[in-house]
């Protein structure tokens, strides 16, 4: 009996959130996913009320093969870029920082406020101040001729150089691929860990796959009538060192407060067991900082999906060079009021976030259960 | 007793005609200026234009004492921000009483035909306006159905800048054509001397449209927006054609350069000369403070004599404005010589009407004024006047295409694509 009032209490207090919530996100979300699949956009867009009709996934299939959405199909390989070097970049700063800090220099807490500070910047802020260190004709591209050197004259924020650069009809049997060694890696682990039929499984889906990249794919149409490159686009350089200067000191403070906990009983038995400095980090401390590299990598790369303002402060709107899905969002939705367009974006985005959260959450739960 | 009796009436009596009184004159006060309550006005207009507002504002004030005018101003450059807060705000049914808007396809092809204003023809017949407005700019602002808005500023947008002593220390003329500027341009680059300043995406925008009113003339400009010329013709082609030549004689560090910075390249004599709207007249005389005429002169854009490329803010009035009266005395307010010549002066912009003061004017908006009244007006492509928002924002992207790849033929297709794609071919 009391168990029971317990939980119709619990379910109270819970209720006023659950609704909010409900509606306020995930209704939201449906809504945003419905928007995505009509043709909201055409024509009186604004009217009091508009003429919507569903169109199914056209949208869709617009932005990734229409031969005028060049843009997002670059903007998403942008946001892939930014990812990847956010991520590593700040991981890789954050923790030669942390492992410094860890030998407990002088003014080590100094150092620790001054690493951490920009984290407390907006994007706007430090936007800002780099859009102006690295302007073409002044900051950083003046800095050697204060040694009697010639300029730098790299544009890091304008440069329309690209590199690593693909053909995006290329993009199935690219995908194909990385799916495929996927599966093979599957399929090698099973191997290894003893459940050898298991791993024969695994290895048929990498040989479809391969087979169909490699062979098969000339028999299906293309996804795009006229072939389109890209790539990494140098300008992006300005902006992921920006976000790198801004997030490496989160990610120091998670791995200082890591390297912390572990105990001195571990550090002396390294060091009994013959472990130099290097060893002790490489073999001792990083593998057991893994909760909180993942921790940092989920952070980092949600919030690299989420670099709107950092962009839009340094590089404005319509610089496509190092433009990133949100901003082509904001301006397909509000500038040219196609909504339906933006919101099949916003979706795009979500379910990109979402790769990396779900997992995350996923393992996250489960860890509590056991 | 009686005496008392009387005495008390009397006080009655001088009591009620005291109030009667005082009512009578607050009644007589408030037909003076029936106006009361809130009037927001919406716009992007800070910085540099924010006192050129306030001026107005105070105007209004004047006249309106007892409406409190909230000025709702959001910031950001060519207002992609505020525009952007403005249609949250009318797709969640909360308008402002009044905001900016540019003449033409950016008022017409997003607020009117989504019938979200109201017709304000019989304002302009009760102020005489059909006739103090030119016919070029009202036909902008009006469908067939009425005219929806009224202008406040006009900017020409065709116009190309240089500093007089450098052109005679470098003996070049001012080109009266493109074709004579890339005949010159090799000269100025052999003097390392930028022939053509330029600056951040936009502003190739800008210069697109002057290179096409030249290449088509004002009567086939007028066609490709009317759908009756296609944009991947000969001549469209011949438009992309000539801007990839005239690109080839730019700083190469445009795209980071904002409009200001272009100017300053001409002003500080490391290019000779720059395409931009006339704010750069504003620009170089405030903030630069230089002499018109004589440390900056001025002249229409290569090919483009004769012809007003023209941009105009205007006001309108949104159907379920809060409140109706205080917006229609605004606009009435915007429609006047006075309201006209408080604002543009501050601005650096010119009167919408034929009748203004110039001697409030610089130099500068006195020559622009007289073309105006006398030249053949066309509208902007680059400043919402020609085409609706979603072709301009596709637009950049067809511009971020020919510079990627600097093929003529590939940006006129794309042209053409979006053209169908936003209803105008």
């Amino acid at each position: 009996m009391q168990f029971k009032s317990d939980k119709i209490i619990a379910l109270l207090i819970l209720l006023p959130s659950l609704v909010l919530i409900g509606i306020f996100v995930y209704g939201f979300i449906g809504q945003t996913v419905y928007v995505s699949l009509t043709d909201w956009g055409q024509g009186a867009a604004l009217a009091k009320n508009p003429e919507i009709n569903l169109i199914g996934f056209k949208n869709y299939g617009d932005l990734f093969s229409g031969f005028l959405n060049s843009r997002f199909r670059q903007d998403l390989v942008n946001a892939v870029f930014y990812t990847l070097f956010l991520v590593s970049g700040a991981l890789g700063i954050g923790l030669i920082l942390a492992i410094l800090l860890d030998r407990g220099p002088k003014g080590e807490s100094v150092f620790r406020t001054i690493f951490l500070y920009p984290m407390s910047l907006s994007f706007i802020v430090t936007g800002t101040i780099w859009r102006w260190l690295l302007a073409p004709r002044g900051g950083i591209n003046r800095l050697p001729t204060m040694a009697g050197l010639p300029a730098i004259g790299f544009r890091w924020l304008n440069s329309r150089q690209s590199i690593l650069n693909f053909n995006w009809q290329n993009l199935p049997q690219i995908t194909a691929i990385v799916v495929g060694m996927v599966f093979f890696y599957i399929a090698f682990r099973q191997w290894r860990s003893g459940s050898k039929r298991k791993g024969l499984l695994s290895l048929a889906p990498t040989g479809i796959l391969f087979l169909w990249a490699l062979w098969g794919a000339r028999f299906t149409p293309a996804i795009l009538p006229t072939p389109e490159q890209h790539g990494f686009n140098l300008a992006t350089i300005g902006i992921i060192i920006t976000a790198i200067w801004q997030y490496s000191g989160y990610t120091m403070a998670l791995y200082l407060a890591g390297l912390r906990g572990i105990s001195e009983d571990l550090r002396e038995a390294a060091r009994l067991d013959g472990a130099n400095q290097f060893q002790y980090y490489l073999n001792v401390a990083i593998p057991i900082l893994k909760p909180m590299t993942m921790s940092a990598i989920i952070i980092l790369a949600h919030i690299s999906l989420k670099m709107f303002a950092l962009i839009f402060a340094m590089t404005g709107p319509d610089n496509a060079a190092t433009s990133h899905p949100a901003v082509l969002m904001y301006l397909t939705t509000f500038r040219a009021n196609n909504f339906a367009k933006g919101a099949a974006i916003a979706v795009v985005l979500f379910v990109m976030v979402a790769v990396f959260i779900v997992p995350y959450l996923v393992s996250a739960y489960r860890e509590r259960r056991v | 007793m009686l005496n008392r009796k009387t005495i008390i009436l009397v006080v009655i009596s001088i009591l009620v005609v005291g109030l009667l009184g005082t009512s009578l004159s607050v009644a007589a006060a408030s037909h003076e200026d029936e106006l009361s309550g809130e009037l927001e006005i919406f716009s992007w207009w800070a910085g540099n234009e924010g006192p050129a507002l306030q001026a107005l504002i105070d105007l209004y004030e004047e006249m309106h004492p007892n409406v409190e005018v909230i000025n709702a101003t959001v910031t950001g450059g060519s207002g992609v921000n505020a525009k952007a807060v403005l249609k949250t705000r009318m797709l969640g049914g909360n308008p402002p009483d009044s905001f900016q808007v540019h003449a033409g396809q950016e008022l017409i092809g997003t607020w009117v035909t989504a019938e979200r204003m109201e017709d304000l023809t019989s304002l302009y017949k009760e102020q005489g306006w059909m006739d103090a407005f030119p016919d070029e700019l009202i036909d902008l602002i009006s469908t067939e159905e009425g005219i929806w808005s009224v202008p406040i500023t006009i900017h020409r947008s065709n116009v190309m800048w240089y500093v007089p002593d450098n052109l005679d220390k470098w003996g070049v003329e001012v080109p009266s054509n493109w074709d004579e500027f890339l005949e010159i341009a090799p000269k100025l680059e052999d003097k390392g001397v930028t022939p053509l300043a330029l600056g951040t995406n936009w502003t190739v925008n800008h210069l697109w449209e002057s290179v096409a009113l030249d290449v088509l003339g004002p009567d086939k400009w007028e066609a490709l927006w009317e759908g009756e010329l296609a944009f991947d013709s000969e001549e469209g082609i011949a438009v992309w054609e000539k801007l990839d030549k005239i690109l080839e004689y730019v700083n190469d560090d445009y795209s980071s350069l904002s409009w200001q910075q272009a100017t300053d390249l001409v002003v500080e004599g490391d290019a000779a000369f720059n395409v931009m709207g006339d704010w750069a007249a504003g620009y170089m005389s405030t903030v630069l403070e230089l002499e018109p005429k004589e440390e900056f002169g001025w002249a229409p854009s290569p090919g483009t004599d004769g012809v007003f490329m023209l941009l105009s803010d205007s006001f309108g009035l949104p159907k379920g404005a809060p409140n109706r009266e205080n917006t229609m005395a605004f606009l009435k307010l915007l429609g006047s010589k006075e309201g006209s010549d408080t604002f543009n002066p501050l601005k650096g912009s010119i009167s919408p009407r034929l009748d203004s003061d110039l001697s409030k004017y610089n130099v500068y908006s006195q020559s622009a004024a007289e073309d105006f009244s006398s030249d053949r007006l066309v509208g902007s492509l680059a400043h919402g006047a020609v085409a609706n928002e979603g072709f301009m924002n596709s637009f950049a992207d067809v511009m971020e295409i020919f510079l990627n790849s600097r093929n003529p033929e590939k940006a006129a297709t794309a042209a053409q694509a979006i053209a169908k794609q936003n209803g105008i071919q």
